[in-house]
């Protein structure tokens, strides 16, 4: 059964997701998931993580009962430090930043992606509003977008499908998906199967995947160190 | 030189505020850069059949960790708001938010704005550009309807800027000017809205005389700020 099939914790998907980083890269990241993988990037990477409420050099979390830095805090409102460095700017200038262009990665959170790749985020269907925050901008500005998430609800729907349910965030904006149980690429010929989860098959991806995927004649197990 | 009023009773800052105002509230959180005191004297007026805009719904945080409480403007004032996070936001965890409810009723009206499209339609609103192209909600529920066209292969849509009647500011310093300084992330949606407003009303921690703030640290000029009001560091007057 492969609702009992063993699949990644959310650190391990976090881990995968800075694997991807090469050095010096500006990335935002999401709540959520995408929020764990600064944790799992090595410092020495150089990669500078953009706050949109207005932070370019996240540093750490601020110790918990503690103000070390008074107004300091990440798009989550979490307290955190700035590095040697950083820049702090206003709505309007953060948002420039995205919509410019000049991130080069943008990390998510998803309800649902497509297999043209759409992104649903904001808000499930059948409610009567939802809040979209920063993403549908982050979405659509970052030069790369990944999705980071569980490849399926809790209730065993399938997240990864032909075309999203929920409301669209924005459209065919995500690059690569990485989730608990595979790694699949948005190409214009559609999903490729890049990496599976130790213990899964590309047959057992295939079936909590809606959309075909092609299999990559690279495929391999899921690494959390880079090449 | 043009002085800013200093008003002792943040109250009286607010003379003027009538109803069917439009008002932007600055800050990124309940209470990350949001205008604590003039939210509070706010609360206190009559005035009804109000549009807000900002980050969220109409509320601020006062306190911290386990004394922290929220604070909501009453949604039976309120005709409409304009935001990108009308749901969840600090408020989910501690108590129910009124305008979750107001918004599925209709009692309120509800324009959701992706956060970096409010953002440049204050910005907009303030440098007078009546209207811009982004390509943020090119596709998305929450700008069908609006126009979209088509620049050097890409879609767009069409936004328009935002001129709020009165903008409720927080900044960590002014001068008598009404030059502002901001601390850290409090920033955020102060300088855009105070630009946009008819009238801005900023609440800071400190007032200096002009001169003691250097022309290269000021982040909001004095010719977009109105009147000062001084508040404690805790966010009461």
């Amino acid at each position: 059964m492969l609702e009992t099939k063993e699949r990644l914790p959310r650190e391990l998907i976090a881990m995968r997701v800075a694997a991807e980083f090469r050095g010096g890269e500006f990335v935002n990241l999401g709540i959520g998931i995408p929020n764990l993988v600064a944790e799992f990037t090595p410092p020495e990477k150089g990669v500078i993580f953009h706050a949109e409420n207005g932070l370019l050099g996240i540093g750490r979390a601020q110790e918990v009962g503690k103000v070390e830095i008074p107004d300091m805090a990440n798009a989550g409102g979490q307290p955190v430090t700035a590095i040697p460095g950083a820049w702090i700017m206003d709505s309007a200038e953060s948002f420039a930043i995205v919509r410019g262009g000049h991130l080069d990665i943008a990390v998510l959170g998803g309800l649902q992606v497509s297999e043209t790749g759409d992104l649903a985020n904001h808000m499930r269907a059948g409610r009567a509003f939802g809040s979209v925050g920063g993403a549908a901008d982050i979405a659509t500005g970052a030069r790369r977008l990944f999705v980071a998430m569980e490849h399926t609800t809790k209730d065993g729907e399938l997240k990864i499908l032909r075309r999203c349910t929920y409301p669209l965030t924005a459209v065919g904006v995500v690059k690569k998906v990485f989730t608990d149980v595979a790694v699949i690429s948005v190409t214009p010929d559609g999903l490729v199967l890049e990496e599976v989860a130790p213990g899964w098959t590309p047959e057992e991806v295939q079936q909590v995947t809606e959309p075909p995927l092609r299999v990559s004649p690279d495929l391999r197990e899921i690494q959390l160190a880079p090449d | 030189m043009a002085l800013r009023p200093v008003y002792e009773n943040p109250l009286d800052a607010l003379y003027d505020v009538g109803d069917g105002a439009s008002i932007a509230l600055g800050g990124f959180t309940a209470a990350l850069g949001a205008p604590k005191v003039l939210f509070q004297a706010l609360m206190q007026t009559a005035a009804k059949d109000l549009t807000f805009m900002g980050n969220g719904t109409p509320q601020v945080m006062l306190g911290e960790g386990e004394q922290r409480r929220f604070l909501i403007f009453d949604a039976a004032r309120v005709r409409k708001v304009i935001c990108s996070f009308p749901g969840g936001g600090a408020a989910r965890a501690t108590v129910a938010n009124p305008y979750e409810q107001a918004f599925t009723d209709g009692s309120v009206e509800l324009e959701l704005v992706p956060q970096g499209t409010l953002a440049e339609r204050l910005r907009a609103g303030g440098a007078g550009v009546p209207a811009f192209y982004t390509p943020t909600g090119v596709g998305a529920p929450f700008c069908e309807g609006k126009e979209v066209r088509e620049f050097d292969g890409r879609l767009y849509v069409l936004e328009r800027w935002l001129r709020p009647d009165f903008a409720l500011v927080k900044a960590l310093r002014a001068d008598r000017l009404g030059n502002l300084v901001y601390r850290n992330t409090a920033r955020n949606f102060n300088p855009p809205m105070a630009a946009a407003a008819a009238v801005t009303i900023a609440e800071v921690e400190e007032i200096v005389e002009p001169g003691q703030l250097s022309p290269d640290e000021i982040t909001t000029p004095g010719i977009y700020v109105h009147r000062l009001v001084l508040v404690r560091s805790d966010g009461n007057a």
